[in-house]
């Protein structure tokens, strides 16, 4: 901080002007160099109110150099003028002279002399007058003076040119009072200490303002990964909704739960190695409810239960087969013929959110494994109406107003449940979806690996907001 | 889901009045349908090959239209507009029926004994005085191939055979021969080929070389001869050239032979059906093997019980009516609100009641079924396990870690190589099918993920401190499928300074998350450990209630070069189903 009698000079200067006085003015007043007064107007200004400065540049013409040697010796012109005597001299002498070529071409074209060639000894060069007026040093006196605008900006410009005069362009400040003003200063304190605070003295402190435009120090903090997030917001609709959580934390399943129970036949194109990673080790599942297991070969190969069945040669071999799950529907698969052996059936509402795996070809949206959302409800005699009132209910939650297609629903097939045991009269209606695809909606994030993976930025991880999916 | 491409002017003058592009996508979802992409041939070229090779393509408008896996009565033009016209209520649903020829016999088709190694079904029918275009030849031909990727799988469990039946004489037979011993010219060469010499002629055929593998390795090859000895086709693989159709063919005779029966009825069916408009008498045989295909149009009663699971507020006469718009010809029977339902050799897909009350919604329209809550009273329950997974999360991130999300598969060598260990020593679960080294097992550590999380975020302000609950998947005999998930918590420090004591007392938090305190008997303690993954010295295992659940250490130098890292790193990885 410049010290506090500078600071106090210039305050006592503004009181006394009412419009307010440039900073220039100020250096000149108090003879001290314009920088000086710059940074006292920097201080003032941080002191809070006490006075008001607005940036602003003039500009203004200053004899250079050259031009205050002209000033004290005139100009080159004139110097030759004067170095010539009455009977001459000769060219080749008055060219060594200091001002000699520039003030020779000068005082000719002035016609203040004159050149004789054809002179015996070589040529002489002669004054044509008695005397002169050397314009130029007067010219730049006046600029020396501060009068520099009752030049011609034309005579300027030719001086500019002979870099006698430059332009300079001068930032100051229009200092003005401000809404604090005083000729005082009182010293400001940064912060309140705990010894203000004991003493009282914060009462008489005045205080540092505090520039709010800046950011403020970032918390040392760790973060939840946004997908996360809004797993933790599906789990928390459905459980608002009064669905209980399955158990899907079994990445490897059979053939049999994730395609056979579900009425899937054994030659879908979904059971291909193009689509589904088989396990080499363990290759095989062994152990299967014996009786629920001939039910389901019955129904593929030869019908029952009111359907026709898909008539064809139904192998264990194939039902044996380990997967990495395609979809937690195999688990619903478990859940539900877990139910159907309770001695009395009861309504069930399932959910589960877990990861599924797809051996398919990966783009943009698509990776080999995500995270599915599953929804199931078991009741007698549900119906469409009561599907799609659930799905209502659900995407409300979600906050998807428009309805985008991100997933499937509907109702089991009669031969997926009534192997398992279930009452004839009991209807399962289900839903799916991918957590990352409504998350990426919601986000706008068009690369999925942008979301999921270890190759994504961290910095992401850290930027990403509370997770709200109802707004 | 199938696509089919027709070409939209051909089909609006088969449905007898034009659509907007907005129009005809209404009606597809109504029909159940989805206008997936209006294109060119001459578009499709350009963003496959690019401009050039588009020029000189035809510009004409396609449809391409995605229909449900199992309705092969669509994948054709003729199909489709059948459909979409008996919607629309502009025709009666079409019956099917088999006919006999005006003189002689019905053709015969006899299937040796030899087939049933290799190939063992086989239907036939003829579609007698048909009128091809130009069109319709395309479009037989396209059908057939649309059945052979999708109802067929490619030709292992059904093929298609179609011939001129002018050219050749029955009765037919289904045989099977030695690979040498066939010998006859095929479809479009100028020569005689044996067998044998064909399966190495089509090994370089852009198109063949894929159907090859499905009888290469067979010691008899599936064959069909007329009475004169003239070879129809070497199915899967190939007809034979002398009763080649064209679009001046007259007689058509369509074989279809499978190793699932089911399927080949269904093929046959779809073919014969479809094309029977054009004939003058459709006629249809099968003979030989016991199989009868097209006669089988079985019919189910509904009741209107049914329609109250829909939702659907309508009468039994209503229900009739929408099911017949769907080319299921129905009618009230009877006072109790019976329905019968005629189901058509086209609609193989019908083989549940519910497959009916699912086309009677689909006609009534989805978003008129009123919206409804089920009376379902249920309390929900947390899982434990994820419930305290979600309680652990949030506390970790509160310790000021911050949590990835890495894939549970991955390669051998993140999980055994990498981290200084054999992969035998895993007990990882192994994927026989994977179509790069990122998908060869499933996790048994959570630390390789980590790892590679922070080497893909190098360029981020030290230090970085992550973690990740989730689970890793173990080989285990007691289990059904012989291995199980177990849900662990991993967590690393990478900065300047390996940290060890940053890691320690994050375990000191966990555990006091966990209400476990410290000692040997009753709590937890770590003791010195060797483990080829951390520095010699730096490695402690885990002990709560006197059982080990995991480690934590300072991580060994060429693991941290292994993952590309440059810092040191301490890590910690412990089993959290212990705490349950």
């Amino acid at each position: 901080m410049a010290d506090s009698g500078l600071l106090e000079s210039v305050l006592r200067l503004v009181e006394k002007v009412d419009g307010g006085v440039d900073s220039q003015d100020v250096a000149g007043g108090l003879s001290v160099d314009h920088q000086v007064v710059v940074g006292a107007v920097k201080s003032l200004q941080a002191l809070g109110e006490v006075i008001e400065a607005t940036q602003r540049s003039s500009k203004h013409w200053e004899v250079t150099g050259e031009g205050n040697e002209i000033l004290e010796q005139g100009s080159h012109e004139a110097r030759v003028f004067k170095a010539i005597p009455e009977e001459g001299l000769p060219q080749s002498e008055l060219m060594k002279l200091p001002s000699g070529k520039v003030g020779f071409s000068k005082a000719m074209s002035n016609k203040w002399i004159r050149l004789d060639k054809g002179h015996e000894g070589g040529p002489r060069v002669f004054r044509t007058v008695d005397s002169i007026e050397d314009a130029v040093r007067e010219k730049l006196q006046q600029v020396k003076k501060g009068q520099s605008s009752q030049l011609e900006e034309k005579e300027k410009n030719e001086l500019k040119k002979r870099k006698l005069l430059t332009e300079v362009t001068v930032k100051s400040y229009w200092i003005t009072k401000g809404s604090n003003f005083s000729t005082t200063i009182t010293k400001q304190e940064t912060e309140l200490t705990p010894e203000m605070i004991a003493s009282g003295s914060w009462r008489e402190k005045k205080f540092k303002p505090y520039n709010f435009e800046a950011m403020g120090v970032a918390p040392d903090s760790g973060h939840l990964h946004p997908l996360m997030k809004v797993r933790t917001q599906f789990r928390q609709i459905f459980l608002e909704m009064g669905f209980t959580e399955m158990p899907t934390n079994n990445f490897i399943e059979s053939s049999f739960w994730n395609f056979d129970s579900l009425f899937q036949p054994q030659q879908h194109p979904a059971r291909d190695q193009h689509d589904t990673f088989f396990l080499s080790d363990p290759a095989l599942a062994h152990e299967f409810p014996p009786d629920y297991l001939e039910r389901v070969k019955k129904v593929h190969s030869e019908g029952g239960f009111g359907s026709q069945g898909y008539k064809y040669d139904w192998k264990i071999e194939e039902a044996q087969k380990n997967i990495l799950r395609t979809h937690t529907t195999a688990v619903s698969a478990r859940m539900l013929y877990k139910l159907a052996q309770q001695e009395k059936f009861t309504p069930v509402k399932y959910f589960s959110i877990d990861r599924v795996f797809r051996n398919e070809t990966l783009d943009a949206t698509h990776l080999a494994e995500f995270h599915q959302i599953e929804g199931v409800v078991a009741d007698y005699g549900l119906t469409l109406g009561d599907l799609m009132g659930v799905l209502h209910q659900f995407f409300t939650k979600l906050g998807l107003k428009k309805w985008v297609e991100v997933g499937n629903s509907g109702v089991f097939r009669p031969e997926m449940l009534l192997p398992m045991g279930l009452p004839e009269e009991v209807s399962v209606i289900a839903w799916g979806l991918s957590l990352e695809r409504p998350t990426m909606i919601k986000y706008g994030i068009n690369n999925i690996r942008e979301l999921v993976g270890h190759k994504v930025n961290l910095q992401m991880v850290y930027d990403s907001p509370v997770c709200r999916l109802d707004s | 889901m199938p696509t089919v491409g027709v070409k939209r002017d051909l089909l609006f003058q088969a449905l007898g009045r034009t659509y907007t592009d907005e129009e005809f996508d209404e009606l597809c979802f109504e029909f159940g349908l989805e206008l997936d992409e209006i294109t060119s041939e001459k578009d499709i070229i350009s963003r496959e090959q690019g401009d050039q090779k588009a020029e000189g393509a035809s510009d004409v408008i396609l449809y391409k239209i995605d229909v449900p896996a199992n309705r092969y009565d669509l994948l054709c033009l003729e199909g489709l507009v059948r459909g979409l016209q008996v919607f629309k209520e502009k025709m009666e649903a079409p019956r099917y029926r088999r006919v006999s020829p005006v003189n002689g016999d019905p053709q015969r088709l006899i299937i040796t004994e030899d087939t049933a190694g290799v190939r063992p079904h086989a239907v036939a029918a003829v579609l007698r005085n048909i009128t091809f275009t130009p069109e319709r030849y395309e479009s037989f031909i396209e059908l057939q191939e649309k059945l052979h990727q999708n109802v067929c799988r490619k030709r292992t469990l059904v093929a298609i055979g179609t011939h001129d039946l002018d050219t050749v004489s029955g009765p037919f037979t289904y045989t099977a021969k030695a690979p040498n011993d066939i010998r006859f010219r095929p479809l479009n060469q100028s020569q005689e080929y044996t067998a044998t010499q064909l399966m190495s002629l089509y090994k370089t055929d852009s198109h063949l070389r894929h159907y090859l593998h499905i009888i290469e390795d067979e010691p008899l090859y599936p064959v069909i001869y007329d009475s004169n000895g003239i070879v129809l086709s070497m199915p899967p693989i190939i007809n034979g050239d002398h009763s080649k159709i064209s679009v001046n063919t007259k007689n058509v005779f369509i074989e279809c032979t499978a190793t699932d029966l089911t399927k080949a009825k269904i093929v046959l069916d779809m073919v014969v059906t479809m094309f029977s408009e054009y004939c003058r008498l459709m006629l249809f045989l099968v003979l030989s093997s016991l199989s009868l295909s097209l006669s089988l149009s079985l019919s189910l009663s509904l009741s209107l019980s049914l329609s109250l699971s829909l939702s659907l507020r309508e009468s039994a006469e209503s229900i009739a009516q929408l099911l017949t718009r769907m080319c299921l010809r129905s009618e009230v029977a009877g006072d109790d609100g019976q329905i019968q339902v005629e189901i058509p050799p086209t609609r193989s897909d019908v083989i549940h009641a519910c497959d009916i009350m699912e086309d009677a919604a689909m006609a009534y329209g989805f978003n008129n079924i009123t919206r409804t809550t089920p009376r379902t009273y249920t309390v929900a329950n947390q899982l434990p396990l994820n419930k305290l997974t979600e309680l652990l999360r949030m506390d970790l991130a509160a310790a000021g870690f911050t949590e990835a999300l890495t894939f549970a598969l991955c390669s051998q060598e993140d999980i055994a190589d990498k981290l200084g260990k054999n992969i035998s020593e895993t007990r990882a679960v192994h994927i026989s099918n994977p179509k790069t080294a990122e998908f060869q097992v499933a996790r048994t550590t959570l630390l390789s993920g980590l790892l590679k999380t922070v080497a893909a975020n190098r360029k981020m302000p030290l230090p970085l401190k992550l973690f990740e609950i989730s689970d890793v998947v173990l080989k285990d005999e007691t289990t059904d499928v012989g291995a199980r998930n177990n849900r662990r918590l991993c967590a690393v420090y990478y900065n300047k300074t390996p940290g060890f004591e940053v890691i320690h007392g994050l375990l000191d938090r966990v555990m006091q998350l966990l209400e476990v305190r410290p000692g040997r008997k009753h709590g937890y303690y770590i003791q010195a450990a060797e483990d080829s993954t951390f520095f010699p010295g730096r490695c402690a295992e885990i002990f709560s209630h006197g059982e080990s659940v995991g480690r934590l250490g300072v991580l060994h130098p060429d693991v941290i070069s292994g993952f590309e890292l440059t810092m040191p790193c301490s890590a910690l990885e412990i089993n959290i189903e212990h705490f349950l």
